[in-house]
């Protein structure tokens, strides 16, 4: 239940601004990839073109392919619906929706969608999936308790469950611990080595010890200054881009030595 | 020997003199006494007395705070003044209304059958015998509550769709377009229409329509609906706005679409300030005068069906009662009768905005946890 994305040749704009240029990366199935690179290099705009996200912005559009398992996500007729319902998506701030309780919260996939379930198999998927996001101990007793009023960390891991309730092949996560103190942090990382079991997962990062931790592949994106569009500078083995780069500019920013 | 004891002093050298804890209520009292006794050299009035007693207390207060505390501390006395001040004078014209109205208003009010009695019948000799016999006081305002309370329903039957659906366009659909930056400028010149064009808009709209003549309930309906559709639009698209841009995403990113996103995300979020709006523009409009009396003409019989025959409405009943007493010879009684309707609509207005907040209070998203 996870399949492979290959980008080749992607564009992303803003209107007439290119914002990322010329992508081409292979992101295995199964694993986890990590984006790194500095602030405004479009690292969190390419990894929103990868569930056709990018698009809801208005005047945003790509040129490229984006490749699920060979069918092409920008391919004429493809219904951005169901690209999303396939690669679920976790973004920086926690967003639980504040009209719904935690259970509602994680049916949320299902019922906005006016799926039927039954009420066994709804307590099914709440329980598999608030454990998937090692969350089920924490809320068991105060399923229809609105979202809002869990921790930060916690409602992190809300999103998580509620995003793998739909049960996605592929889960895209922006900066998804920036927001989070280390020991929640900690909590999503040690989630991330469980998803990677089922998932393909793609997460977006500031912080390159999390990159090195979590992930199996690094790429790292920079930027030439600004106005111009940012670019995909090397993408590799983790230990290899951490210890042994072949670009310059990879090696000063994972060095400190940037700038 | 040096001694590491802080030396005892009387007075903190973090602070400056302070005026005792009282100091507003004796300048108050002092300023009260003078007012008075300058008033009485002039002839003595309340107004007067209240005027110069602020002025004098203004100047007391922040003169002594001046003299004691300095100048910071006496600028903040003099700005509080003026805030206060400002205050008290955007009250006084609402205590003032609600005061007299139901000074004027209660006695028409308890009136036995005013609630639910109609002018149906009740002609100039009934009046009269009330006035000059003691006969007890018939006719009430039930057709004309009756008449409101259906205009208005049927106005927000119209209004709160069309301004609802406007809003969600401009929001979600708009994308800063050609149409919606149209509809948002014509929304705003809609805003600003005097009321009395609406209605003249609603009766010739269906003289054309239905035919020469045509006054019933509905289009005052109308009438009203052109003055409150504006009013929801905004207050919606408002409410709208401020739904945060990462629910919207979060529902996308799950993917549901757009319209189910709108539905159960977008709107739930916003009920609680939209459905607050709604009330308001309601309460806006259940007092209009003009445009109903060109539509829907004034009535002293009950009349529920709004869609034909003329129709009595609250504040047309309030007009017709002073301007036309039933016994222009003795037209206390109308005048009773008037003043009582006056607090009804006062009356229903009050609980429209009371309704509001609890709408508001019911909606809100929960927190708790």
């Amino acid at each position: 239940m996870s399949k492979r994305i290959d980008v080749k040749d992607l564009n992303v704009y803003y209107s007439k601004f290119l914002a990322v240029e010329g992508v081409n990366i292979n992101i295995d199935a199964k694993s986890v990839t990590a984006f790194i690179g500095p602030s405004g290099c479009g690292k969190s705009t390419f990894l929103r073109t990868l569930n056709r996200m990018h698009e809801v912005i208005p005047g945003g559009r790509v040129e490229g392919e984006v490749l699920l398992d060979g069918d092409n996500l920008y391919g004429p007729g493809v219904d951005p619906v169901t690209v999303r319902s396939q690669i679920g998506m976790v973004f920086q701030r926690p967003n639980p929706f504040p009209t719904m309780s935690i259970r509602d919260n994680v049916l949320a996939g299902v019922k906005l969608n006016n799926t039927k379930i039954s009420k066994g198999e709804a307590d099914v998927l709440v329980e598999r999936s608030l454990q998937g996001a090692n969350l089920w101990n924490e809320v068991k007793d105060r399923l229809t308790k609105p979202g809002s009023g869990l921790s930060g960390g916690q409602q992190q891991r809300l999103c998580i469950a509620r995003a793998i309730a739909v049960e996605p092949q592929v889960i895209l996560m922006d900066e998804p611990c920036s927001a989070l103190d280390p020991i929640s942090t900690l909590a999503i990382e040690d989630l991330i080595n469980e998803l990677k079991d089922q998932y393909t997962v793609v997460i977006v990062t500031h912080n390159m010890q999390q990159a090195a931790r979590v992930s199996d592949k690094t790429a790292f994106f920079n930027i030439a200054g600004t106005g111009k569009p940012g670019k995909l500078i090397e993408f590799g083995d983790t230990p290899t881009i951490f210890s042994n780069p072949t670009e310059k500019a990879t090696e000063d920013y994972v060095s400190g030595r940037f700038g | 020997m040096t001694s590491t004891l802080t030396p005892v002093r009387k007075r903190s050298a973090l602070t400056r003199g302070q005026l005792p804890k009282a100091a507003p209520y004796i300048v108050l009292a002092v300023a009260l006494i003078l007012g008075a006794a300058i008033l009485a050299l002039i002839g003595f009035n309340a107004f007067g007395w209240g005027i110069v007693s602020a002025i004098l207390f203004a100047a007391g207060l922040v003169g002594w705070s001046l003299v004691v505390e300095g100048a910071r501390k006496a600028k903040d006395k003099l700005a509080t003044c003026l805030v206060v001040g400002a205050f008290l004078v955007a009250l006084l014209p609402l205590f003032s209304v609600i005061w007299t109205v139901l000074i004027n208003g209660l006695p028409g009010l308890l009136d036995p059958g005013f609630l639910t009695t109609s002018m149906n019948g009740v002609t100039g000799a009934f009046d009269n015998k009330t006035v000059e016999e003691g006969a007890p006081l018939l006719g009430g305002i039930y057709h004309a509550l009756m008449g409101t309370l259906l205009i208005t329903v049927l106005a927000t039957l119209i209004s709160v769709p069309v301004g609802l659906l406007t809003a969600i366009y401009l929001v979600e659909y708009g994308e800063d377009r050609a149409l919606a930056r149209a509809i948002t400028f014509f929304v705003d010149v809609m805003t600003g229409i005097p009321s009395i064009v609406a209605g003249l808009f609603a009766a010739a709209a269906f003289f054309a329509v239905v035919g020469p003549g045509t006054k019933t309930g509905a289009v005052a309906a109308v009438a009203l609906s052109v003055l409150m559709i504006p009013v929801v639009v905004r207050s919606s698209e408002e409410m709208l706005k401020i739904v945060p841009n990462e629910l919207r995403e979060a529902a996308y990113a799950l993917g549901v679409r757009k319209w189910r996103t709108i539905l159960k995300v977008v709107l739930p979020t916003a009920i609680s300030g939209i459905a607050s709006g709604i009330t308001l523009a309601i309460a806006r409009v259940i007092g209009e005068t003009a445009p109903i009396l060109v539509t829907a003409g004034f009535a002293t019989t009950i009349n529920t069906n709004v869609f034909s025959g003329w129709m009595a409405s609250l504040p047309t009943f309030i007009y017709t009662q002073i301007l036309n007493p039933t016994s222009p010879s003795n037209p206390d009684p109308s005048s009773q009768r008037a003043w009582g309707a006056a607090l009804v609509l006062i009356i229903l207005v009050m609980l429209l905005n009371l309704g509001a907040r609890l709408i508001a209070r019911i909606f809100a998203p929960k927190t708790g946890r």
